[in-house]
């Protein structure tokens, strides 16, 4: 080889898939150049496997609730128990969150901390307001006799809600943290790594909630 | 500085190929997301209320629904693309989602089954 050939231009790839600029390889190694990716991508990657293993053990608790559904035990249905209002109100809250866990990203960003923290306030406002709203939910179906000892479609039902519920509230504690660490450390790379992955986790939680307000509730209150 | 191109950079899962003077962009993004989001949300809690759909097919609409929402999450809030910085993330996806449909479909197809081969359980079946 000459060294003519390392320093003619490559002609650029109009998809970007060979980087083969000499004076920028060293920003993208992703891409098989200059060694290994960066730590923010292993880190989201690595966090990304985690929220598919969620899912997957998620599914298992969706299949046993398809499986259950029908063993109400001569006890309520879901028809008789679901009240719609209150879960199209919990999806709004889900919703919204997720919403404005985006502008916190966006807010990260752009290195705007006011805008980051208010975003982030926001986020657990409706996140509480939707864990309170759940646990309101199962103290009244507690509270007149469908609990989750009632009959086995119900025991599905409390596992598989409850479950999520569980998640939406370890998350807030997440973000409580996320919301300390940016306010006592600023935006260091690992509190940005951290938050990454924390908005994985919140935007992934609304995806699994999309799935059960469908299977569990519409589909439940149908039959 | 040099012109900034973010097509030079890595982008790890969740990230969208933005630099940072594109915030208006990125808010525009999550507006159409949360749009898109609301209107199918909506339309999920009303089919089973209106006379439009055919009784047997609104479970087929809501399940059509689901899956069109978790489609808008998973490209306006985390950003999936099919871009090549997205490869690994997609496949990863789709070997998630390939279980998923494995352990739904096999337990409701399995249990499904054995519900139609076993006999009905008559009182005089019932042990004391």
């Amino acid at each position: 080889m000459t060294t003519a050939e390392f320093t003619a231009p490559h002609p650029r790839d109009p998809h970007h898939l060979g980087h083969r600029h000499a004076a920028h390889a060293h920003r993208a190694p992703g891409h098989g150049e200059g060694g290994p990716a960066d730590k923010r991508i292993v880190v989201g990657y690595g966090f990304w496997i985690f929220l598919l293993s969620d899912i997957v053990m998620f599914s298992a608790f969706f299949a046993a609730f398809a499986v259950l559904e029908r063993g109400t035990a001569s006890g309520p249905t879901g028809a008789d128990l679901f009240d719609m209002t209150n879960v199209a109100i919990e999806t709004g809250c889900l919703l919204a969150s997720s919403f404005t866990c985006g502008l916190a990203s966006l807010a990260i960003a752009a290195r705007r901390a006011l805008w980051f923290h208010l975003a982030m306030a926001v986020t657990f406002l409706f996140g509480l307001a939707f864990v309170l709203l759940e646990m309101r939910e199962f103290a009244g179906l507690v509270a007149e006799g469908a609990g989750p000892t009632r009959s086995a479609f119900l025991s599905a039902f409390f596992t598989l809600v409850g479950c999520h519920g569980l998640h939406v509230t370890c998350g807030l504690l997440w973000l409580l943290t996320m919301m300390a660490q940016v306010y006592a450390k600023g935006f260091r790379p690992h509190v940005l790594r951290r938050f990454l992955c924390f908005s994985l986790f919140w935007h992934a939680l609304d995806i699994i909630w999309v799935a059960l307000f469908t299977v569990v509730y519409l589909m439940g209150a149908m039959t | 500085m040099t012109h900034y191109d973010p097509h030079d950079v890595d982008t790890a899962p969740g990230d969208e190929l933005l630099s940072e003077y594109e915030f208006g962009a990125g808010l525009r993004g999550y507006l159409i997301g949360l749009a898109l989001a609301v209107l199918l949300t909506a339309a999920s809690f009303w089919a089973p209320h209106t006379g439009l759909i055919w009784g047997p097919g609104i479970p087929v609409a809501l399940v059509v629904f689901a899956i069109a929402q978790m489609g808008v999450h998973l490209v306006f809030f985390l950003h999936v693309t099919t871009g090549p910085d997205n490869t690994n993330t997609v496949m990863a996806l789709a070997f998630g989602i390939l279980i998923v449909v494995l352990i739904i479909g096999g337990s409701i197809w399995i249990m499904e089954s054995m519900n139609y081969n076993m006999m009905p359980l008559g009182p005089a079946m019932v042990q004391p």
